[in-house]
């Protein structure tokens, strides 16, 4: 039963491909038998999100953000525990069949396909579970094969497919009864350089013949380059939206610095996050390699005060940069969780 | 649909080495426990009962692993959300898995017979030979709707493994497959009277050895059609309970 989140309204039915308002889901768990302790977890905490016909939208985030609990909760798999949302019009509880008839939904990985059959048993069995009359069935399936570039191994068991394979003969499932609106959960995620840029290809592809596609990604790159919208989720909640450009404005007035750095500990990167000017520090792991990110005011250069904080540290190279759409998204994200880092340092 | 999904489903099923492993192997176990069972009772005149109750058990653990297991296994391996998310009743969606276990579960009956035959020679000399086969497919096809309903318990949870594990054992021995009915406590009497399991068993029992089949076996597939009946009411049910609870996934 819904029962949390706002009352709204949607301005008119079926303006927009995608529409939520207020949209809410909470888990609850219980662990222990003697004392049971009962706890609530707000995954996704009040979203408001309008896609239009034909866009091609992303939702970044980093794990746990909530990503994938807001496209279950568009796509129908999950009753939202508060607010609404509506699929072409139609709403995702109330309207399931019909939202289920205009959707597709693809998520990333190994999993979702049926691996001991083949790539063309699979499609016949999810062409006749969507639908597709038997006589377009054969045409369809030769059709996607093409697109998803998987022509010549479609009587191969799936279980000898690489990762790359699996995740085009996804999209073909997804796309064989035609839907207006496709979920891509985290597509390309382990998937190789080569392959993602065909599925970027094959995204693209779409997007151009009008399909509504709803792209959850890791990978910055892929975000500014497919996605005329995006917003960033964190905490349950959106937190910017706008085009690439837009968000890039998020990090504006700053500056970054990046060492390649073997050995960094998170000792050091508190005192590098405490000097003065530092707006921002992440590390990234590389191979064998640590990439350290230091977002500070344009007007303050820190690069002296973060050699120094890394004394003792074998160093790589070291590059002073403007700021990208990633630097913008971890300003954004790590805007978000400093609320709960305060509320946490807190005394009770 | 049904037909191309369950075909499909066996297809699937029958290509695992677990499930082609405990295929080989369980009828020969389950036939070799029956001989000797009967022959230390001093009955060994009663061996072909003895393995058709064998093979009556693996049918049921086949519909009961197959369609607790198929749920699972299909959870794990992520199409159970997406074979949920078709524009179609929960329930017909669900439906060809069931009957594929059944049709899987064709199997065990013969492999049971056939090892029964080979290996401990019993006589296949069935009292009604045309009835047998007709009341094993009544009886498969029975269990197959009974699995219906069982499945809508497997997909409401998440360890829908524990569940039929739990079942595996009371039900075949209630039902009389391979222990007469008679021989139980009183008290399992009942319980015995509304499973479908305890009349398609009777009607198997008594195409092999003698008796009236078909009024056990109408008992049957008319339990067997409630049972399909209320399967398909409840499944639509929990397949909301599931999307609240959110345990169409692992996680």
């Amino acid at each position: 039963m819904r029962t949390a989140g706002p009352t709204h309204r949607f301005p008119a039915m079926g303006e927009h491909a995608i529409e939520a308002v207020g949209l809410h889901r909470s888990y609850r768990s219980r662990t222990g038998w003697l004392r049971p302790q009962r706890r609530e977890v707000h995954a996704v905490a009040g979203v408001d999100l309008a896609v239009g016909h034909g866009e091609l939208f992303g939702l970044l985030g980093p794990n746990g953000a909530g990503k994938t609990t807001t496209i279950k909760l568009l796509n129908t798999l999950l009753v939202p525990t508060g607010g609404e949302a509506r699929i072409c019009g139609f709403d995702v509880v109330r309207q399931t069949r019909e939202v289920r008839r205009r959707i597709g939904y693809v998520f990333g990985g190994d999993r979702g396909l049926y691996d001991r059959l083949s790539a063309r048993d699979n499609l016949r069995y999810f062409a006749e579970l969507y639908g597709v009359p038997g006589r377009e069935q054969k045409r369809r399936i030769a059709e996607l094969f093409e697109l998803v570039r998987l022509t010549g191994r479609q009587d191969d068991r799936v279980e000898g497919y690489s990762r790359g394979m699996r995740q085009r003969l996804h999209i073909a499932r997804g796309l064989l009864h035609r839907p207006r609106v496709l979920f891509l959960d985290e597509p390309s995620i382990g998937v190789d350089p080569v392959a993602a840029r065909e599925l970027r290809q094959t995204v693209a592809d779409l997007a151009a013949t009008g399909t509504t596609v709803l792209l959850t990604t890791h990978y910055m790159a892929e975000a500014d380059e497919l996605c005329g919208r995006i917003a960033v989720i964190a905490g349950g909640r959106i937190q910017a939206l706008g085009t690439p450009a837009e968000l890039r404005h998020h990090a504006d007035g700053r500056r970054v610095l990046e060492v390649e750095a073997y050995g960094v500990t998170d000792g050091q990167v508190a005192a590098i996050r405490a000097r003065p000017g530092v707006r921002e520090v992440s590390l990234a792991v590389h191979g064998a390699a640590q990439v350290l990110g230091v977002q500070s005011d344009a007007g303050v250069d820190v690069q002296a005060n973060v050699l120094r904080e890394l004394g003792g540290v074998r160093l790589g190279r070291v590059t002073a940069r403007q700021p990208t759409l990633e630097d913008a998204y971890v300003a954004i994200v790590n805007r978000a969780a400093e609320p709960a880092a305060v509320a946490g340092r807190m005394p009770a | 649909m049904i037909a191309v999904g369950a075909l499909l489903h066996v297809k699937q099923l029958s290509r695992s080495p677990f499930e082609i492993a405990i295929a080989l192997f369980v009828p020969v176990v389950q036939a070799t426990l029956a001989v000797y069972l009967f022959r230390a009772g001093g009955e060994p005149d009663r061996l072909l009962e003895a393995a058709v109750g064998a093979g009556l058990m693996g049918v049921w653990s086949t519909v009961l692993f197959g369609s607790g297991g198929a749920i699972q296994n299909q959870r794990w391996q992520g199409t159970l959300e997406m074979i949920m998310l078709a524009p179609r009743s929960p329930a017909l969606v669900l439906l060809p898995v069931t009957l594929a276990t059944g049709i899987t579960g064709t199997y065990a009956m013969l492999a049971t017979l056939a090892w029964g035959r080979l290996l401990y020679g019993i006589p296949l000399d069935f009292a009604h030979p045309v009835a047998f086969p007709v009341a094993v497919a009544g009886c498969i096809a029975g269990l197959g709707m009974f699995g219906l309903l069982l499945a809508s318990g497997f997909v409401l949870l998440r360890h829908a493994n524990a569940l039929a594990n739990m079942l595996e054992y009371p039900i075949w021995l209630v039902s009389g497959m391979l222990v007469p009915v008679t021989a139980l406590p009183g008290w399992t009497g009942p319980v015995a009277a509304v499973l479908p399991t305890t009349w398609g068993a009777r009607a198997v029992h008594e195409a092999a050895s003698g008796g009236p089949v078909w009024p056990a076996l109408a008992v049957c597939l008319a339990i067997s059609l409630a049972c399909l009946a209320a399967g398909w009411a409840l499944m639509t049910y929990v397949e909301r309970r599931a999307r609240v609870t959110a345990t169409l996934a692992l996680a």
